[in-house]
């Protein structure tokens, strides 16, 4: 009697041991609470709280007008935040049947791309800051710093522009963007090997990456994680070659595939998307039409009544956009399918059996934007 | 496949399916309680091939709310929409993330945002706002304190 | 003026009205020699915290990259844990789930602490000031605000800007009363 009471009340065996990584974590890139349950230092589980950075912005989509709702979708994945603001140009666009010059195909498409490596960058000073490699931190940021350059003698701010409008864009770019463009990618094709020869040979890094986190075929497919992530573990879900946008038929590249779908395969797909991404610069980059900036578009936008759906490539995923109209010049119902939502909760099934400081590294090459899942 | 030969095909799955007009994806109206028992065909149909359900929201049409269903074919890759009508106050739907496993996710959203259950759920709590919050997207929602509109 | 500041002039500052005002309301009367050591050194090396939610991280941490460093000023790392900060940079937008998280980790930082509020969302909700039913509409309805810091986000060099003139009001400062003077946030109805 005595000896029950005693065992039922000594804990260890039957409770899990809990800790919490966030909200405030460095490495959580963002305001996500990981709720970890362990034994020892091996992860039973892992359960993502979200919501702490939750604006509701599909509420406030519905009471603003086409043209203000572009402002508000750079601030959803802001790393990416031209290709979000082209997903809701193309839908009101399809939707109101117009066409758009020539020159703002290429145009936007060119800036897709300068967004896409400028994404990776920082998502490659992240994942080396994070186990503990500071200098990537310093070294993407640098180069970051250049495609930046361009944006703002362009278009005048840094990060969040909202240069795309239904209908074109907002004005014409400065007479020194091509130079500039042509520039840049001389001067980041020598310093992109200098990346290889910092991390991916690195014996320490290799450890900590290969085997990893394992993510298989059928598991991509069936949680929907798409971009890079799905696309290391042999699921091709390209957008820019299922259904192509803007110029991208026009061009042609590579989509990179991996059959491993561990981090350290993640980690060389976005490495070699960089690569493609310079090969498309290329290929466009001479050959902007000339022409006018924008159709003529009224000035204020009424869609007909129906709905519409748009697909897009991020460089994290794949972003859906779904609008329902009832003929106001607001829109009825605004739905934004976002890629980093999805590619969150696979956590669970890649960290656990490994190591806490797994979960770091798993974390990193998901390579998530907190503000993109709770929108 | 095209939009007509899917459009023959679903119709020999679902005899009395509906199919509204749009322009840009082929549409589907089946009732609620038909709903999973088509979801389950249309991803073991080896020549339809559903696999990836790309997303799940809802819409509020003041008397009655829509589910709507994107979906696509990792193989094929045509695309479908699937809706079905349930009534506002109360509303209940079976869950398809026996099906899909991302549906799991989704679901929890739609319950957060409008107050849809979801039968046999596995773990169906709220994902972005507290307990006793009310339903933000419904159209019926105001919330005064919290609000400010303009 | 008490306040000495080398190798920049006084009429230089865009904002020195602020701070006559400070001194006259409710600072020190003089500055002694003793509130000047300790004020230089408590200023010229704020440690912050790692806390940003959105956008404004990105240009935080391009604010500490090679390009315009803030190490010059003092802000020589980052500090993961609030018992060893100094200062919070507010950089993003606060919401009803994340502000009692936001108070725990103010009242955790230890005496002198000081708060920069970042970004337009920080300062008053920014964009989502309208139509949205989680923003809190400002963070200085939670915790009290030292520096603001508008932009959207704002440039790098604003937000040397703002360290800057956090430096100098720390140096108006007696050492035994350091920190924020109201130490209550504002009255304002929480929304």
């Amino acid at each position: 009697m005595q000896e029950e009471i005693v065992k039922n009340i000594i804990l260890g065996e039957d409770e899990d041991y809990i800790i919490n990584m966030g909200p405030q974590h460095p490495s959580t890139h963002g305001v996500l609470r990981f709720e970890v349950s362990l034994q020892g230092e091996t992860i039973k589980s892992v359960v993502p709280h979200c919501g702490y950075i939750h604006r509701g912005i599909e509420k406030m989509c519905e009471r603003d007008t086409y043209a203000q709702i572009i402002h508000l979708t750079d601030r959803m994945d802001y790393l990416s935040a031209h290709i979000n603001n082209e997903a809701v140009c193309l839908t009101v666009e399809k939707a109101l049947e117009v066409e758009v010059p020539e020159r703002v195909v290429y145009i936007r498409t060119i800036l897709d791309e300068l967004n896409r490596i400028a994404s990776h960058q920082l998502w490659w000073c992240a994942m080396g800051m994070d186990m503990g490699a500071l200098t990537t931190f310093f070294y993407g940021l640098r180069d970051r710093e250049q495609i930046l350059d361009i944006f703002e003698e362009s278009f005048g701010s840094r990060l969040l522009h909202s240069f795309n409008t239904p209908g074109g864009l907002m004005h014409d770019i400065h007479p020194n963007f091509q130079k500039r463009i042509k520039e840049f990618i001389a001067y980041f094709r020598k310093k992109l090997p200098e990346y290889d020869q910092l991390l991916t040979g690195n014996v320490i890094f290799r450890e900590r990456t290969v085997g990893i986190g394992v993510l298989s075929t059928e598991d991509a497919i069936q949680y929907g994680i798409t971009g890079p992530s799905g696309r290391a573990s042999g699921f091709s879900c390209d957008i820019r070659k299922i259904d192509p946008y803007g110029a991208y038929s026009k061009v042609s590249f590579n989509e990179v595939l991996r059959t491993e779908g561990d981090t350290m395969a993640r980690y060389k797909l976005r490495i070699a998307e960089m690569y493609e991404s310079m090969n498309i610069l290329e290929q466009l980059v001479d050959n902007i039409p000339e022409g006018d900036y924008s159709a003529k578009m009224k000035a204020v936008l009424r869609l007909p009544v129906g709905e519409y759906f748009q697909r897009v490539e991020t460089a994290r995923g794949e972003l859906a956009v779904y609008i329902v109209s009832d003929g106001n010049k607001t829109p009825y119902r605004i739905k934004f399918r976002s890629p980093n939502f999805s590619n969150l909760f696979i956590i669970n099934k890649l960290a656990s059996g490994f190591k806490i400081a797994d979960l770091v590294a798993i974390s990193g090459s998901l390579d998530l934007v907190i503000p993109d899942i709770d929108r | 496949m095209d939009n007509i030969m899917l459009k023959q095909h679903l119709e020999s799955l679902i005899p009395d399916a509906t199919f509204p007009e749009n322009k840009q994806i082929l549409e589907i109206l089946v009732s609620p309680d038909k709903l999973h028992g088509f979801c389950r065909e249309l991803k073991s149909a080896s020549a339809l091939a559903f696999d990836y359900l790309i997303s799940v929201t809802a819409v509020d049409w003041n008397d009655h709310l829509m589910m709507v269903y994107h979906l696509t074919s990792s193989r094929f890759h045509h695309l479908i929409v699937i809706k079905t009508r349930l009534e506002s106050n109360d509303p209940e739907v079976s869950t398809v993330s026996d099906i899909w496993k991302t549906a799991e996710y989704h679901e929890r959203e739609v319950f957060d945002l409008f107050g849809i259950r979801f039968l046999n759920h596995p773990d169906l709590r709220r994902l972005f706002l507290e307990d006793e919050y009310g339903f933000p997207l419904r159209k019926n929602f105001s919330d005064e304190s919290r609000m400010i509109v303009r | 003026m008490g306040i000495k500041i080398k190798s920049m002039k006084y009429e230089d500052f865009k904002d020195n009205e602020t701070l006559e005002l400070l001194n006259k309301s409710g600072g020190n009367v003089l500055v002694s020699t003793i509130d000047n050591i300790i004020n230089w050194g408590r200023s010229n090396s704020i440690w912050p915290l790692t806390f940003a939610t959105s956008c404004c991280g990105i240009e935080m941490m391009a604010t500490g990259a090679p390009r315009h460093d803030f190490a010059r000023f003092g802000v020589e790392v980052y500090r993961a844990s609030p018992r060893q900060a100094d200062v919070i940079v507010v950089a993003g937008t606060i919401v009803h789930k994340m502000a009692p998280v936001l108070k725990r980790l103010y009242d955790q930082m230890p005496d002198p602490k000081y708060v920069i509020a970042m970004g337009a969302c920080a300062i008053s909700g920014g964009p989502f000031y309208y139509n949205s039913y989680s923003v809190v509409r400002g963070v200085d309805q939670v915790i009290p605000v030292d520096v603001y810091v508008p932009g959207c986000p704002p440039r790098p060099e604003a937000l040397l800007y703002g360290i800057i003139q956090l430096q100098r009001k720390i140096k108006g400062e007696h050492y035994q009363t350091p920190g924020n003077r109201n130490s209550e946030p504002s009255d304002q109805q929480t929304l």
